[in-house]
């Protein structure tokens, strides 16, 4: 028996982690997987209220949030590829102007 | 009680792999991190009853996702964070955000009036009632997602294609040429060639 | 069965499998090495021990005490764990892989497999595929171009047959509608008209086996597809930079994945270990593994085949098939067999 509380706490402390890697990483990359760190994180919620209200929707969610996140990952990394070719960085600090 | 230590130790390893993803410089340590929170998030996943979804987490996120950032880390040769006068203001402002967030959060959800417990295996996810509930109750969002792929797959082919593709403009107009060759760049070089072959 | 006998009976079950498997490991070395050599008019190892059947022994011991070179520019954590991941994860889909039907032995009834979860297709295509990272890892903290290359190519080829791979075994899953791999097994038992046995290939799934079995090529890098270690290109490709035992563990990877996928080729699609039964109670037992092992045994002759006969495709051919043509292969395939089963229904 572990209280739904703990999963609630242990997605939130994950979603955390992952907002303060968006805010605080300068490397492309890492910001980008601290946004899959932040779906992880609602995915665990998402499994823990199907088993506490016995509704498998919950499970089926999970399945629509990686199916996104697989799309989002491929889009994603193949704009960071092209920011690299244009700049040679991946320092988001760098990658300042609109225009070449 | 099995239950809980297995939570307890499963999350204390999710939370300082997702720390360890702050901490670490290099891209592909954090990347390695991120796998270990996806590994102890599919055994929470196991611990709920989730089997299907706990295979899925791992095949998707785990063997497709990570391993695709892994390749661009390796494609790129992304080196050590470099830190900048930004990443200082992230640093001051990010940590005490993510503080002030956290704790607001512990305290609702703890504030909450009690909302019960789970069992072992206490909604247990077959994947034959996934799968009926995906093809019957979730037919429609199911092909749009589809349709989201495709449009993933074909926007990720064009935009990782190299810039001068027949997509893309073909030859650069004239002025540009000129400032480019007043500049005496090597590709500007190359282009006058180019042109006076082409002339 | 009490949870001591249990925990007994799983044991022993993990240490014969793991023997076996590393025995097998070490005699398909030897085999590859006598059959390419007969292949190209040689002999092959005779030297140590009868038809040099004890090679493997001293090519174990020679890995054993060759001396462990680690290069200078190497990012060490990664490059230690790499083939440490390779292996284990190579190793550990062996887990819930059924070699047999069940049996009693000393008055326990057992199924011939470590365990049997509902959902252990998808926990092999789990574990393959983080195999990767052994490779590309292994690339990546060699920090030298031929790994690099040789680990970039080894996880695009890898993602990109990983999908044909997966797409070609739900048709399979639709027939047999369950992911457990025994359920699978037990599905295609007994035969049409006294003769034709009831195996997934002849159920109309011989494009899957087909798209399985080039998939199976590149996911275990073997030739044609074996541009990750390309010797006239990159040296060795991604185990470039290692020696000794854990250049050997790579190896022992590649040929433990070699067995997994000829294992789930046997299951999936010739129907494990059915085949006629016959004599007395204890050789009853025993047959169905023999069925088993002659499966797998012929698969790792066609890899040795293939390796003796075909020479490497080039890395756009490599990528062109993979999604071009094993793809939509693999998705028409789909598409027929859910057709058809559901206007069966």
């Amino acid at each position: 028996m572990v209280p739904l509380h703990y999963y609630l706490l242990l997605s939130a402390i994950l979603f955390a982690c992952g907002v303060t890697g968006f805010l605080i990483k300068r490397n492309i990359i890492t910001i980008f997987m601290s946004i899959e760190l932040m779906l992880n994180a609602v995915n665990l919620s998402f499994v823990a209220f199907a088993a506490r209200w016995h509704v498998l929707s919950g499970q089926v969610f999970v399945f629509f949030v990686m199916v996104v996140a697989a799309a989002e990952t491929a889009v994603g990394l193949a704009i960071i590829i092209a920011v690299y070719r244009t700049r040679e960085t991946l320092n988001v600090d760098q990658v300042n102007l609109l225009k070449l | 009680m099995l239950h809980l230590i297995l939570f307890s130790v499963f999350a204390v390893i999710a939370v300082a792999g997702a720390l360890n993803l702050l901490v670490q410089r290099h891209p592909i340590s954090s990347a390695l991190s991120l796998i270990v929170v996806m590994g102890s998030l599919a055994v929470e996943y196991l611990l709920l009853g989730a089997e299907f979804v706990a295979a899925i987490q791992v095949i998707i996120y785990a063997g497709a996702i990570m391993v695709l950032f892994v390749f661009v880390i390796m494609l790129l040769n992304a080196g050590v964070e470099e830190r900048t006068k930004g990443s200082k203001v992230a640093l001051i402002l990010g940590f005490p955000a993510m503080l002030v967030g956290g704790l607001l959060v512990a305290w609702v959800l703890l504030r909450a009036p009690n909302v019960g417990s789970v069992n072992v295996g206490a909604m247990y996810g077959p994947p034959k009632a996934i799968g009926w509930l995906l093809f019957h109750d979730f037919l429609l969002p199911f092909e749009v997602t589809s349709v989201l792929v495709l449009i993933a797959i074909m926007g990720a082919v064009v935009l990782a294609s190299p810039v001068r593709s027949r997509f893309s403009r073909p030859q650069p107009e004239p002025e540009r040429q000129a400032l480019k060759a007043a500049a005496g760049t090597e590709p500007a070089h190359e282009e006058t060639v180019t042109a006076r072959r082409s002339s | 069965m009490t949870l001591g006998t249990f925990i007994i009976v799983s044991v022993i079950k993990i240490v014969i499998a793991l023997f076996v498997l590393l025995t097998g490991v070490a005699y398909t070395v030897w085999l590859e090495r006598k059959l390419v050599g007969r292949i190209q008019n040689r002999w092959g190892p005779t030297r140590v021990g009868p038809f040099g059947l004890l090679q493997p022994l001293a090519d174990g011991a020679k890995f054993l005490f060759k001396e462990d070179i680690t290069p200078p520019h190497v990012y060490k954590p990664l490059y230690i764990a790499a083939p440490m991941i390779a292996m284990i994860f190579a190793v550990t889909s062996m887990a819930v892989i059924p070699i047999g039907d069940w049996v009693t032995v000393a008055g326990v009834h057992t199924p011939l497999q470590i365990t049997d979860v509902n959902i252990g297709l998808l926990i092999i295509l789990g574990i393959t595929s983080i195999g990767v990272y052994g490779i590309a890892l292994a690339g990546w903290a060699s920090n030298s171009k031929y790994s690099l290359l040789g680990g970039l190519r080894a996880t695009a080829q890898m993602i990109s047959y990983e999908v044909a791979l997966g797409l070609s075994l739900v048709g399979v899953l639709i027939l047999s509608g369950t992911f457990s791999l025994r359920g699978i097994v037990d599905a295609q038992a007994g035969t049409w008209w006294g003769w034709l046995p009831k195996w997934n290939f002849f159920q109309g799934q011989f494009v899957a086996f087909f798209v399985y079995l080039m998939a199976a090529f590149a996911e275990t890098n073997r030739v044609p597809f074996d541009l990750p270690e390309a010797e006239t290109e990159l040296v060795a490709g991604y185990h470039t930079e290692y020696s000794a035992m854990k250049f050997a563990m790579f190896f022992m990877a590649e040929y433990a994945n070699m067995f997994t996928v000829a294992c789930l080729a046997s299951l999936l699609f010739l129907g494990g270990w059915h085949g006629p039964l016959f004599g007395p109670t204890w050789l009853q037992e025993i047959l169905p593994v023999f069925w088993f092992a002659l499966r797998v045994f012929a698969f790792i002759f066609l890899y040795i085949w293939i390796r003796g006969t075909l020479p490497r495709f080039r890395y756009d051919q490599l990528m062109k098939f993979g999604w071009k043509v094993l793809l939509p292969l693999a998705v028409a395939n789909l598409v027929i067999t859910g057709l058809v089963v559901a206007l069966r229904a």
